[in-house]
């Protein structure tokens, strides 16, 4: 696994927080890095997805760990 | 793995364009609480995705936009009527459906607050820091009395239809709510 730079925890939150918290994590990333995701939010299964997309960012890996989901992107 | 995973749709551009900017407008033509939720959800999650996005705020929609500690807006006894019956402020917004006298907007703060939804206020204040333009409609203010000094801070200028229209113009997304 890549070298994880930062981790945003939004564990227990709410849409639209976890996807506000890794736009806003994003930003202190230079190109290259890998950040790391964590929500327990279902739909969160395609949101983070949908705004990797949507902002031509990189999901490397994701994983579902019981309830906690796991997103590894990368800045494009 | 279902053939409709909404995973797999969120990350499947096949035949269209979907990223980079791209701007979304939106009318809130109502006050309503559980109507101005999905206006600033959809409203900072589209600042996060990088969108331009506008919000319009006309006619009911305006009240949430009156400082809570102002207790009636109006310049007459009809308007005045209007707003003691609509009371302005984003804290008394009522609920669309099953108000109840209150009850039904106390239950769903509740219940919001239980499940880590952020009041509309607080998404109101993390639209404005990510830059989503709040634009109050100059008419609805004057039909109503509703004075730029009632108002919250960090909003745009007051403007009008054909503004509107413009932004809406030169948006892929625009809504109603």
């Amino acid at each position: 696994m890549t070298d994880v730079r930062k981790t945003v925890d939004t564990k227990g939150m709410s849409c639209p927080m976890p996807v506000l918290m890794t736009a806003k994590g994003m930003k202190d990333l230079a190109v290259g890095e890998v950040m790391l995701v964590e929500a327990t939010d279902a739909g969160s299964r395609s949101d983070i997805p949908a705004w990797a997309t949507q902002t031509g960012n990189e999901i490397v890996e994701s994983a579902g760990d019981g309830n906690v989901l796991k997103f590894y992107i990368r800045k494009k | 793995m279902p053939d409709n995973d909404p995973a797999d749709i969120a990350t499947n551009t096949t035949g269209s364009d979907l990223t980079g900017p791209q701007s979304m407008t939106i009318i809130a033509w109502s006050g309503d609480l559980d109507k101005l939720w999905p206006t600033l959800i959809l409203s900072s999650t589209g600042a996060a995705t990088g969108m331009n996005v506008t919000v319009f705020f006309t006619f009911w929609g305006l009240f949430p936009l009156v400082r809570d500690d102002v207790r009636i807006t109006g310049y007459d006894a009809m308007t005045k009527a209007l707003a003691g019956m609509n009371p302005p402020g984003m804290k008394k917004a009522k609920l669309s459906r099953m108000n109840m006298g209150g009850a039904g907007r106390w239950m769903m703060r509740k219940v919001a607050k239980k499940n880590n939804l952020l009041p509309p206020e607080d998404l109101l204040e993390i639209c404005q820091d990510m830059g989503v333009n709040l634009w109050p409609c100059q008419m609805t203010m004057d039909l109503l009395g509703i004075k730029p000094e009632q108002m919250i801070g960090g909003l745009g200028t007051p403007v009008g239809a054909a503004t509107a229209l413009q932004s809406m113009s030169k948006s892929q997304i625009n809504l109603f709510i």
